[in-house]
């Protein structure tokens, strides 16, 4: 469900399988501990291995930039599946100028 | 029209349940012979509606969930989603995309997320009584040599 590295002043979360409003509360639980303790200038949220998500996850992505506007870092989210574009662009969230194609 | 295979659900409002939920709708949709995409769709509209019902309708409470899933001889499949919840009171306000009751942690997308993915979203509710949804999605047939060489 989901998995962190930090390294280079970044927090990576890797997330995987289903990401709904029963999962969801979970993630955001284990990311913003870490944020808080760590104050990285970048958290990353790479969606490589996510299987589903509804708007719970557009939430958890909206909550998360909000969080890092307050702990001043910044947000990016890399790797996101083909299958979950329309979602994600539907949500308008690429205006907040986080969605990275490609992770490098 | 006619309907040609039918079935209900009910289960307690749990979160755990939102993945049960999908699952079983899914499953019963693959008789459609959906694509990927189409069944993708489907299931997340029934997440959002379903989600709706155990954040919104029953928030601190325990209720029923009911889903009524039904399909056509014009390969439609017909969902019906309610809870026995504290309803909505603006129907047209809740379903602007971005509007939501619910805090920071939810995106207001919801019901923009069910119009999208499926062909028709019809929403009812009383306050203090509780919330339908009932949605449709025509799925393309696909021929399938199997089924044509039964039917003759
Ligand atoms: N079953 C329901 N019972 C009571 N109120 C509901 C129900 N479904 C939706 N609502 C109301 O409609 C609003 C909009 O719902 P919608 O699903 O579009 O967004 P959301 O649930 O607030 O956020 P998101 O779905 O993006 O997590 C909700 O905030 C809530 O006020
Ligand atoms: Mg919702």
């Amino acid at each position: 469900m989901i998995e962190t590295t930090y390294q280079n002043k970044t927090l990576t979360a890797f997330l995987s399988g289903d990401i709904d409003h029963h999962n969801a509360g979970e993630i955001r639980a284990r990311i913003d501990g870490q944020a808080e303790n760590l104050h990285p200038k970048k958290l990353e949220l790479d969606f490589a291995k996510v299987k589903f998500m509804d708007s719970s996850g557009i939430g958890l992505i909206m909550g998360r930039y909000r969080q890092m506007s307050l702990l001043g870092g910044r947000l990016e989210v890399v790797n996101v599946p083909k299958n979950l574009e329309r979602l994600m662009s539907l949500s308008g969230i690429s205006s907040l100028g986080v969605l990275k194609s490609q992770k490098n | 029209m006619n309907i040609t295979n039918e079935f209900s659900l009910t289960f307690v409002s749990k979160s755990l349940n939102e993945g049960f939920a999908r699952s079983a709708v899914a499953s019963f949709a693959l008789q459609l012979d959906p694509t990927i995409n189409e069944l993708a769709d489907i299931k997340t509209a029934v997440s959002e509606a379903v989600t709706n019902c155990i954040v919104h309708g029953y928030e601190f409470e325990q209720g029923q969930i009911y889903i009524n899933g039904k399909i056509t001889d014009t390969n439609k499949i017909i969902l019906k989603i309610r809870d026995k919840g504290r309803g909505i009171e603006n129907i047209e306000k809740a379903m602007e995309p971005l509007f939501t009751t619910g805090g920071g942690e939810r995106a207001g997308l919801g019901f923009a997320v069910m119009q999208s993915f499926m062909d028709k979203v019809r929403v009812n509710s009383i306050v203090g009584k509780g919330t339908t949804v009932v949605m449709e999605k025509s799925i393309k047939k696909s021929y399938n040599y199997t089924a044509d060489r039964e039917n003759g």
